[in-house]
């Protein structure tokens, strides 16, 4: 079977009387990093890499499509499918599309639940990001960490709705089920529990020298070219853009919220590597605790679905929701003509975006270091093929 | 000079063939092929909680090494083309756990216009285990129906030949 | 000095471009823009691209959708300045037999795999476009999945595309 549909130009050069040659590997689709079926195409001279041509739709799952055929309120289990790591996120998404073109009121005690879902999905994200990070990188104890504070993270969310990882938990107009009873108390537990881990775990890896030796200056992006890639989330904050979409396209209750936007600083290396962008996760995972302790604590009374028909069927028209996920800055573009299907629903997502900007960011590389890019960047791969 | 097949039905090899097996079946590495979300639930069990480590099962990164392969998550048929030729580098014997609705039938993705609905259309499954995703505790079900299929399994004995042959 | 109004974005454009700008359509924030003539696309993203006043430095999403009613297919723009936090819709309609749309891959990075994505699914043919192959659909894969006439195939290298439902008896 072919690699790909192109042509790869292998080099030959003489070198001391040896003849060396270009190698093409291919890595993947099954290889050993969790970050999904992704594959490249590396074109290798020994170690260090020429270029990494990405090659995707190991996943297309065709979810665009199925949302022309499920109808609006069938979509929300598909939604979580989108990125499984970080599913209230799109559930959130596709609930906001929905309810901006019907005009649809949420009541404010199922926002807060939306914000506490989300949040704590953004800890439970942030903590396989860094955990298989590590783990790409070559550390195995902190995944292990990592993927047993996730556990406690499941427990309390499958109190909520009774998933563990595709939660199915927000429906058009609210969400699905109230917060249990005990249930605060639970989560305020947790977070008296995991805010200090979160400086052990600092402690244990993020400025080991070994971990920043194999981060520091290594796949620097500009801010401009972040920009022009259209790279979002901790990818942009980490060369140093201060956008996020909470706080500049403000949506939900988020202007009540008190929250700083970490971003990176250049401070061990070159602004933009991805030592930066694996730092804004760890502190945006302390700014969301801040988050959530302020939700816990204003949580107000109240229903927490508004009335919405069964057979809804919103304006005709189109919409543009941005929410911020895990990954960024997740884009739902909804075109409704009117009946009871949506007509056309595309996700944008910030992996996509990621994943084009890593054959220009891998020349001159070393195929380690791929290894170390694909982790800072927080691929998944259901986000980049959908 | 193979002994599998050679010898003939009695209490000895029988109780070899259940050593044999017991020491397999408390080994079997599978193969890290995680597609979608089911493979964060395998993540999940190979993590302090529920943890696969204690029946002996460790993750590996290639198919050469392996004993088992779980396929969790969604198969495209893009990525169906793959996974045989993944399976077929496995040595023998080998084992395929399909885990999850996507991996059994195409679950919700039965819509789908690019998903492989099961896995089974490309390669033969021992177990299946059901679930969207399956919790760890049903995992670990499946991989001990697995152990108890290997414990089944007999190698030393002659295996008997049809009337007319 | 910004150009924040979707309505004053229009203006500007409708200033320099005459009629190859269409009327301002949309109500609210995240959909106000305007259809653009397929002809004027790349000199009207570049001035939106590189104008001091707009500055849309960012191409948030680039997606095709297919009107059979209206038999075209539109691809649909969604720029957005992170200096100035303004967003804007532009939309070219292409005839449905032969879409064909001129690339802004050159002025966006971002619209290289967007695009790609939009030939590999909708069968719109981005000319200027560096590599234009497809992206998540196997090579060999017939026709254009998101179409709204799309026919699934039976088969695909031996495998069959559909599953006996156990529910039968």
């Amino acid at each position: 079977m072919s690699l790909t549909g192109f042509e790869v130009e292998i080099q030959r050069e003489v070198d001391g009387g040896l003849t060396t040659e270009d190698m093409t590997l291919s890595m993947g689709p099954q290889h050993p990093s969790t970050h999904g079926v992704l594959r490249f195409v590396v074109r290798a001279d020994g170690e260090v890499m020429k270029e990494a041509i990405p090659d995707i739709g190991y996943l297309h799952r065709s979810i665009e499509k199925i949302s022309e055929k499920v109808g609006w309120h069938g979509f929300m289990p598909y939604t979580d499918r989108v990125d499984y790591v970080a599913a209230m996120f799109c559930n959130q998404g596709w609930a906001m599309a929905a309810e901006r073109l019907a005009g649809i009121e949420v009541p404010k005690r199922a926002e807060y639940c939306r914000i506490i879902a989300a949040e704590f999905n953004r800890i439970q994200s942030h903590l396989l990001s860094v955990g298989s990070m590590a783990m790409d990188i070559g550390a195995y104890t902190p995944f292990i960490h990592t993927v047993r504070e996730r556990e406690y993270i499941n427990d309390l969310i499958e109190e909520l709705c009774g998933a563990r990882l595709t939660f199915n938990y927000m429906r058009i107009g609210g969400v699905a089920w109230d917060i249990p009873p005990g249930w605060r108390e639970k989560a305020l537990s947790f977070l008296e529990r995991f805010e200090p881990l979160i400086d052990e775990y600092n402690a244990l890896i993020s400025y080991n020298k070994i971990y920043t030796e194999r981060l520091r200056n290594v796949a620097a992006i500009s801010a401009q070219e972040a920009i022009d890639y259209n790279l979002v989330g901790p990818n942009l904050r980490g060369s140093g853009v201060r956008y996020d979409v909470r706080r500049d396209l403000p949506y939900s209750v988020y202007p009540e919220l008190d929250f700083d936007v970490p971003v990176g600083s250049g401070e061990l290396g070159t602004l933009g590597d991805c030592f930066d962008r694996y730092m804004v996760r760890m502190r945006e995972m302390k700014e969301s605790c801040k988050i959530l302790r302020q939700c816990l604590a204003q949580l107000p009374q109240g229903p927490v679905i508004a009335k919405v028909a069964r057979n809804f069927k919103p304006a005709a028209g189109d919409c543009y929701v941005r929410i911020e996920s895990a990954r960024g800055d997740m884009g739902w573009y909804v075109v409704s003509d009117g009946t009871a299907f949506p007509h056309r629903c595309k996700i944008r997502t910030g992996s996509f975006a990621a994943m084009s900007i890593i054959q220009k960011v891998s020349r001159n590389l070393m195929i380690a270091d791929l290894i170390a890019v694909i982790a800072s960047f927080d691929l998944v791969a259901p986000e980049i093929d959908r | 000079m193979s002994l599998i097949n050679t010898a003939p039905e009695m209490a000895l090899t029988t109780k070899i063939d259940d050593f044999l097996n017991w020491t397999r079946k408390s080994s079997v590495w599978y193969m890290l092929f995680g597609l979608a979300c089911c493979a964060i639930e395998m993540m999940q069990t190979g993590g302090p909680r529920a943890d696969l480590d204690r029946f002996g099962a460790a993750p590996r990164a290639t198919p050469r090494v392996s004993d088992l392969i779980i396929v969790s998550g969604t198969l495209t048929l893009k990525m169906a083309l793959r996974t045989k030729v993944l399976y077929d580098q496995m040595p023998d014997p080998k084992y395929v756990i399909s885990m999850g609705s996507c991996a059994n039938c195409g679950g919700l993705f039965q819509l789908a216009y690019s998903v492989c609905d099961g896995v089974d259309k490309v390669i033969p499954v021992d177990v299946y285990v059901p679930g969207c995703p399956p919790r760890p505790e049903a995992l670990t079900e499946g991989l001990i129906k697995l152990q108890e299929k290997i414990q089944q399994e007999r190698w030393l004995v002659r295996k008997p030949v049809a009337a007319n042959a | 000095m910004a150009v924040s109004d979707p309505a004053a974005v229009h203006a500007v454009l409708r200033s320099h471009f005459g009629d190859a700008i269409g009327d301002l359509a949309g109500t609210r924030p995240d959909n106000a823009g305007t259809t653009v003539a397929p002809s004027a696309l790349v000199e009207v993203c570049r001035f939106l691209k590189t104008e001091t006043g707009l500055a849309f430095d960012c191409l948030s999403n680039l997606s095709g959708v297919d009107y059979p009613k209206r038999n075209i297919i539109e691809v649909v723009y969604h720029l957005y300045s992170y200096r100035y936090r303004h967003l804007f819709v532009l939309k070219v309609e292409a005839p449905r037999d032969n879409p064909a749309v001129s690339s802004v891959a050159g002025v966006w990075s971002a619209a290289e795999w967007q695009e790609r994505e939009v030939f590999d699914l909708l069968g719109v043919i981005f000319e200027g476009h560096p590599d234009l192959r497809r992206i998540l659909m196997p090579e060999d894969w017939p026709g254009h999945p998101l179409r709204k006439d799309f026919v699934e195939p039976e088969e695909y290298h031996g495998i069959s595309t559909s599953r006996e439902s156990l529910l039968k008896t």
